[in-house]
């Protein structure tokens, strides 16, 4: 188990070394990189296989006592995003290479090991037992981020990229000053030991460590007043980039808040936290509606999703956590083949803009299924995935009678509705624009990067087909991480 | 915990706050850097009061280690990001002759927007 652990984080750093060695060569280097996050993701199934059979199971790095040393926990919740996560690189990656030069812009032998790099912060973030670990994965995450971001040195890219860098490293430094708090205030950083410390301490400070992590894992997950960076900054990267970090980024601001304010028992934040979900579903969605571009409409539903998770959260029950994270693991992949078919939109007609397409239902009829069924379960219709997702939340929300953002919930979700129908009339209905428009050659290998898309749609058809087992799964992670005894004895025994 | 060193964290983080709301990346830059260091004082201070080095046999009132290497991390990672920065600066100069962060063209093109126009026709 100890090994399956490590390789879901040095398998796809080991994969962007050898791309990196042999950038030159780009069979080699997709090679290379593509088997890292495979044996990644593999490793990462068969830990869910093994968690959801036997219990979680913790690492200690080299063997150090968890109040001084680094620990790796792979419990529930950990063991059912990380796989998601790490299949949805996958895919994006077979998506790359069908793309061929187009795919990471100008310089694509740096593009795909630094994915590589964002890969293995993404499982480090998601299986670390200790908060100053969680503060170095976001940093490898950030890092290679900023640079996917900006490394074609593009006018546009530089300018979005800008706000992208300054809006996160400010909330990676708030972040670090937080630990000092914390560190002053239990004496540990690790994760068991603040969820027995943390709510020992007076109100005041407990409150205050809450809220300032809120602020923090917020501004990584675009909540409400902090979302500005989002919409700005994805659409300017390419296609599989933005995917990516669509499907992830953000994802891992909420999985950090769902870890930390659950197992810490930040009750007393429910009620601004679900005033600030309200928030974001309603502007988020409203944003998306007053944009002309599918890549922009669809950075801000992020935006609009997040608040659904939150709250779950907000909620503080365990079914309302076990709903944030149900959510999670239905919106990772739906998000991903949005932006993807997004990607493919592009890809055939050469912008991504509405007023300038029309028509695609009826020139290329699976592009067009290959949308519907991601944004119908991005709305929320049965029987897909954000249908179980959505109904796992809002019936948590009825079940404590906070009727207010039940209804706001409701309302979001017709908002999102209406501009899912905004991008169809735009691109699908309609006329054909002119041929102008087109790219004048044909760009990458349709074939892959259609394929690629068809096997997102399939995973996110399969979380409703498995919908019952998942949410079984999910309610166990909610009732491990709100009950946190059981986790403290496994780290610190 | 000695006052002089919160009162130092209190200066750093509001002069460098106050400079990350600036809009010319060069002093960003800068604001991002006495951040930094504000938060490895912060981080040093939390390790409680200073005693001797912490070497194995020793005994008597020791440093706590665990808030320095905390530290070090935090030095060699807001020291690589200043890089970075500094390498976006460079580029936004190139580019555009000055370093300042530009608005969003996208929301700007919205906000023109009048009511009764249809948005898709409104130029950048």
């Amino acid at each position: 188990m100890n090994t399956l652990i490590a390789l879901t984080i040095i398998a796809p750093l080991l994969g962007a070394a050898t791309g990196l060695a042999f950038r030159t060569n780009s069979r080699a280097r997709d090679a290379s990189t593509l088997l890292g996050t495979g044996v990644a993701a593999a490793a990462a199934v068969w830990i869910l296989v093994r968690v959801a059979d036997t219990g979680s199971h913790v690492m200690a790095v080299g063997g150090w006592n968890p109040e001084l040393g680094i620990v790796l926990v792979a419990d529930l919740f950990a063991a059912l995003v990380l796989p998601v996560a790490l299949l949805i690189i996958f895919v994006v990656e077979i998506f790359a290479i069908g793309q061929r030069r187009t795919a990471w812009g100008a310089n694509p032998e740096l593009a795909g090991p630094l994915l590589g790099v964002l890969t293995a912060g993404v499982s480090l973030a998601m299986l670390t037992g200790d908060l100053f670990t969680l503060f170095v994965a976001f940093e490898l995450i950030l890092v290679s981020s900023y640079v996917l971001l900006t490394h074609q040195g593009q006018r546009g890219q530089i300018r979005s990229g800008m706000t992208y860098v300054v809006m996160n490293l400010l909330a990676s430094t708030l972040f670090l000053l937080g630990l000092a708090v914390v560190y002053a205030a239990t004496g540990t950083v690790n994760m068991a030991l603040l969820a027995e410390r943390v709510p020992e301490l007076p109100t005041g400070v407990r409150v205050g460590i809450g809220a300032w992590f809120f602020v923090v894992f917020g501004t990584k997950a675009a909540i409400f007043p902090l979302f500005s960076w989002l919409p700005d900054s994805y659409p300017t990267a390419p296609t599989t980039i933005t995917a990516v970090f669509a499907g992830l980024l953000t994802k891992i601001g909420v999985y950090a808040m769902i870890r930390f304010h659950t197992l810490t028992g930040m009750d007393d934040l429910g009620t601004i936290m679900l005033l600030i979900a309200g928030a974001t579903m309603v502007i988020g969605a409203i944003g998306a509606l007053a944009q002309s571009d599918v890549k922009r409409i669809l950075s801000f539903h992020i935006v609009s999703q997040i608040g659904y998770m939150l709250m779950g959260l907000g909620l503080f029950s365990a079914a309302g956590t076990a709903g944030a994270i149900l959510f999670l693991v239905h919106h990772m992949p739906v998000k991903t083949v949005l932006f993807l078919v997004g990607g493919l939109i592009e890809n055939h007609q050469g912008t991504s803009a509405l007023d300038r397409s029309g028509g695609l239902a009826a020139r290329r009829p699976l592009i067009a299924a290959l949308f519907a069924v991601p944004a119908l379960s991005l709305a929320g219709l049965p029987p897909f995935s954000g249908f179980v997702a959505k109904f796992a939340v809002i019936s948590a929300g009825i079940e404590q009678e906070a009727t207010p953002i039940v209804v706001v919930a409701l309302f979001a979700g017709a908002l999102t509705l209406l501009s899912m129908t905004k991008i169809w009339l735009g691109v699908f209905w309609g006329p054909s624009p002119e041929l102008a428009a087109a790219p004048a050659r044909a760009v990458g290998n349709r074939r892959t990067m259609v394929a690629a898309t068809g096997l997102a749609v399939a995973g996110t058809l399969a979380i409703s087909l498995f919908a019952g087992t998942l949410f079984e799964l999910s309610q166990r992670a909610s009732e491990d991480l709100r009950s946190p005894a059981a986790y403290i004895s496994e780290v610190t025994s | 915990m000695s006052v002089a060193l919160l009162l130092t964290v209190g200066g750093l983080t509001a002069t460098g706050m106050y400079l990350v709301t600036s809009r010319s990346l060069s002093r960003i830059i800068l604001g991002f850097s006495l951040l930094g260091h504000a938060a490895v004082v912060a981080l040093v201070t939390a390790g409680g009061p200073a005693g001797e080095a912490p070497i194995a046999g020793r005994d008597g009132a020791l440093t706590n280690p665990v808030p320095q290497a905390l530290a070090l991390t935090a030095i060699v990672i807001s020291f690589g990001l200043t890089l970075f920065l500094l390498a976006l600066a460079g580029r936004q100069q190139q580019l555009s002759g000055d370093d300042l962060v530009e608005d969003d063209l996208e929301d700007q093109r919205i906000a023109r927007v009048r009511p009764d126009d249809d948005p898709a026709e409104v130029e950048t």
